[in-house]
């Protein structure tokens, strides 16, 4: 009678577990590379009813981002403007371009333009935007260089990974308040920021939550 | 053996030319790592957020135009000289209301608002001349005529509350508090502009170079 198996078939269980560990490392690694916000939300960047250039208005003109998105300090949501804040110019500046056609309708009709929301953090986390402008944090540490953006993207990831990098360590991504909204400013243009940043947490006793609590309920 | 290392290393050849690379730009919406079908009430839930939209009101939105008369929390009445600038129906405050007090910390709330909303179109020095002028922004007057400085800032109040001409309200953007804060500011621009080598500190003047 012959043999049923060739003698190579003794090395199959161990070749074959081995495949499976690579089999899961490699499905580890998609998942991890795939399956989180790095992947899924950096680089979106919608097309808006109205092609409204934030390098124009903010980086160009140097409007301040709090002359649209006014309720930043005083509220947990970071307003998209009112049609009436884009008319308080374009009453008179390109007043009859096309492309601004969706505000006029907006600004006479009271309905709102329909803008894309880009950032978003899921409904199960619950993100105050006052309580980081008005402690240091500037748009600029999640939100990227807007001021250099014609199209707005989604650069940051804003995964739970991302937030907790900067509550274990605030310091060095905190800046004074009163440069909040220059977007070009770095730490390194300030004389001895460590120092500053350390006499700043102490001062205003910033103590940023690690716990399950502090964001999500 | 071989075979089955020869289709996973095929696999992710595929799946890396389908799915493409961490950060490209895409007009795409992003993908849903937890779908609402499997994992529903997670990611969205019923409940509205903040300039969400709304299938239950008719304008589709779920924040609600505040109704007639209403008054927020903490603010002035509609008819307090707070939020009017107003002694009667049509008569300016000259000053300021008793609950405002001018001080430096006032005057600094001015100037950081003012830099804010006012300085695109009125400049940072009250002339006029703020950026929106190059971009075809009608005359913007400058504050430092002999009519703004005799307007009672019961007037300049009101007209940053409820605009001017072409200038329209910006009481969205600032409280009542703060619009006495910008106020106070305007006359502090008013009175730089006129201000001489005299006015500055003896113990300043080394500082600026002056003698």
């Amino acid at each position: 009678m012959s043999q049923l198996f060739p003698k190579s078939a003794n090395k199959l269980p161990l070749q074959i577990i081995i495949f499976l560990i690579v089999f899961a490392a490699v499905v580890t690694a998609a998942t991890t590379y795939y399956a989180t916000p790095e992947y899924t939300r950096v680089g979106y960047a919608p097309v808006q009813p109205v092609p409204f250039s934030h390098a124009l208005h903010n980086g160009q003109l140097g409007i301040n981002c709090r002359y649209c998105h006014s309720n930043v300090e005083k509220t947990g949501f970071a307003n998209i403007p009112t049609s009436q804040t884009c008319m308080n110019c374009h009453n008179q500046i390109k007043a009859d371009s096309p492309l601004l056609a969706p505000v006029r309708a907006s600004y006479e009709s009271g309905n709102p333009v329909p803008w894309i929301q880009i950032h978003q953090v899921p409904d199960y986390v619950y993100f105050n935007h006052s309580v980081h402008i008005n402690r240091g944090v500037s748009c600029v540490e999640c939100h990227g260089q807007v001021n250099e953006m014609e199209t707005v993207r989604h650069e940051k990831s804003l995964s739970m990974g991302f937030c907790l990098d900067c509550h274990r360590d605030p310091a060095p991504r905190l800046r004074p308040l009163d440069k909040i909204t220059d977007l070009n400013w770095t730490p390194a243009q300030m004389a001895e920021h460590d120092k500053w940043a350390a006499d700043f947490i102490a001062r205003n006793k910033i103590a940023p939550p690690q716990s399950c609590t502090g964001c999500h309920r | 053996m071989r075979y089955a290392y020869i289709i996973l290393a095929l696999l992710c050849v595929v799946l890396v030319t389908l799915l493409g690379f961490r950060g490209a730009t895409s007009t795409n919406p992003p993908r849903q790592v937890f779908p609402d079908d499997v994992f529903p009430q997670m990611t969205n839930q019923d409940k509205y957020l903040p300039q969400s939209a709304s299938p239950f009101f008719a304008d589709g939105r779920s924040d609600r135009p505040v109704p007639a008369g209403a008054v927020a929390r903490g603010t002035p009445v509609d008819d307090d000289i707070l939020a009017t600038g107003q002694t009667a129906p049509g008569q300016f405050l000259h000053g300021f209301p008793a609950g405002i007090v001018i001080d430096a910390g006032l005057l600094a709330r001015g100037r950081n608002r003012y830099n804010i909303y006012c300085q695109p179109c009125h400049g940072a020095l009250g002339d006029g001349n703020g950026i929106t002028k190059h971009y075809g922004m009608g005359a913007t007057p400058s504050y430092h005529d002999d009519r703004f400085r005799q307007m009672p800032e019961g007037e300049i109040f009101n007209t940053i509350t409820h605009g001017k001409s072409t200038m329209l309200s910006y009481a969205d953007k600032l409280t009542p508090h703060d619009r006495w804060a910008v106020v106070a500011y305007v006359r502090a621009l008013q009175r730089a502009e006129q201000g001489s080598v005299n006015d500055v500190p003896a113990a300043h003047k080394t500082d600026l170079g002056l003698k």
